[in-house]
């Protein structure tokens, strides 16, 4: 997981009269929806992170020279490799990964 | 060292990467600082433009805020995804009340945090289409009128997408809903021509009214923090295509975004005090047939045969915005 600069919403700091809150930060991990699954290709990245403005699961994860993905909230919609002004995502059938 | 040449692609996008420009031009979501208000691991389909335009919307807000942020969620598809009880993905103090009426509870909390003396508590309340132009359109009207201290957004996808994509009143004419079929003489939406709520805030005389698009995500944080930099009611329309209920690729969410403004169709403005004060210009005018090829809501126009007349009143309206709001480039 990416790191948080703040820590998740603490729970315990709602009284328990109060009403009922919806505490539990989703745990959800849709990378299974994915049919197809995008791979960066690390020779054309160069770092100019519109894959990570873009994607709307924040599933792009920087690395020292490149960006990847990150396939545990990936659901495999395909904007990086649209956008990518490289072409250097190409989304490749999850079956054949 | 060799000389490897770089070729860049015209995708479309003028979105300059982070990494090549100052810390303080930088977009909010390049700091590692941010928010993250609207964390990953909710249940948005995939390529919600929704998704991506909240989050942008809302951590803007945070930062021009100093973190001191209240939301109101009408009900829609932004609220289902993002919150099935007891599981949250917002990171921020958020409440969802019923369908039509976010614009009355953000009135409530602005009332109540003046009243407890934090003014420096700043209150946004959003919604879809849905939820903005036919139901809650007479609390948001209200709220307009009394001049809130309140940000209102509204996500347009232009339907009740999460009830099963039902048409709204911001359906654009011609579109295929499940309530407007495309059958008989006159196929798809053929009520109206979608109300035009932007030009309705700002015949309120609010002091800031904007429309953005999720492809120019830039323009999206700089308008939401100029609205922040207001007090008194704003509105900010954000046009945040849907994948399922246009019927287009999950991957050309910001390619239909994009094509949205540059056709006309949605004019990307923002107005203080009921004056249009800035457009986003387009360089180039796209005919809307390729706006409204990629849809499968549009597919019936170019059936057989060819419904000309409805996409020449969608280019008229497309047309008439370019005039109204002067959206050519005329040094081209």
């Amino acid at each position: 997981m990416k790191p948080q600069a703040r820590p998740m919403f603490d729970a315990r700091s709602v009284p328990g009269d109060l009403c009922p809150i919806a505490t539990v930060p989703n745990p959800m991990r849709p990378g299974d929806w994915r049919s197809m699954r995008p791979v960066v290709d690390r020779q054309k990245c160069v770092k100019c992170a519109v894959c990570w403005l873009y994607c709307p699961v924040q599933c792009i994860v920087e690395k020292p020279a490149w960006f990847d993905i990150g396939y545990a909230t990936c659901k495999g919609c395909g904007i990086c490799a649209q956008e990518c002004p490289q072409r250097a995502i190409s989304m490749i059938p999850e079956a054949a990964a | 060292m060799a000389f490897q040449p770089v070729k860049f692609y015209q995708t479309g996008t003028f979105t300059v990467g982070n990494r090549l420009l100052a810390p303080e031009e930088r977009s909010v979501q390049a700091d590692m600082a941010r928010i993250n208000s609207l964390n990953s691991g909710h249940r948005a389909c995939q390529g919600c433009g929704e998704a991506l335009g909240a989050r942008y919307a809302i951590d803007a807000a945070m930062r021009s805020t100093g973190n001191r942020l209240i939301a109101a969620n009408a009900t829609g598809c932004l609220e289902v995804f993002s919150t099935p009880y007891p599981e949250t993905s917002w990171q921020i103090p958020w409440i969802h009340s019923v369908f039509g009426n976010a614009a009355a509870v953000a009135t409530g909390i602005a009332a109540a945090l003046k009243v407890k003396g934090h003014a420096e508590v700043r209150v946004v309340a959003q919604g879809g289409d849905g939820g903005t132009t036919d139901i809650g359109f007479g609390c948001l009207s209200g709220m307009f009128e009394r001049n809130d201290d309140v940000l209102y957004i509204c996500y347009d996808n232009e339907a009740y997408m999460n009830t099963g994509v039902q048409r709204s009143s911001a359906t654009p004419p011609g579109a295929r809903t499940a309530t407007t079929m495309a059958v008989g003489p006159q196929p798809g939406n053929c009520f109206g021509q979608g109300k035009d709520l932007p030009r309705i805030a700002m015949a309120h005389g609010i002091p800031y009214v904007a429309t953005a698009t999720v492809a120019d995500l830039r323009d999206l944080e700089y308008k939401v923090a100029r609205a922040m930099s207001f007090h008194g009611a704003r509105y900010l329309h954000i046009l945040v295509p849907c994948p399922v209920g246009w019927g287009h690729g999950s991957h050309e969410t910001i390619r239909i975004a994009r094509l949205a403004r540059e056709t006309g169709l949605f004019p990307v403005f923002e107005a203080e005090d009921g004056e249009v004060t800035g457009v986003s210009k387009i360089r180039k005018p796209v005919p809307v047939e390729e706006y409204l090829r990629p849809q499968k809501r549009f597919a019936h126009l170019f059936g057989r045969p060819p419904r000309i007349d409805i996409i020449a009143g969608l280019q008229e309206i497309a047309d008439r915005n370019i005039r109204r709001y002067g959206l050519l480039d005329s040094t081209d």
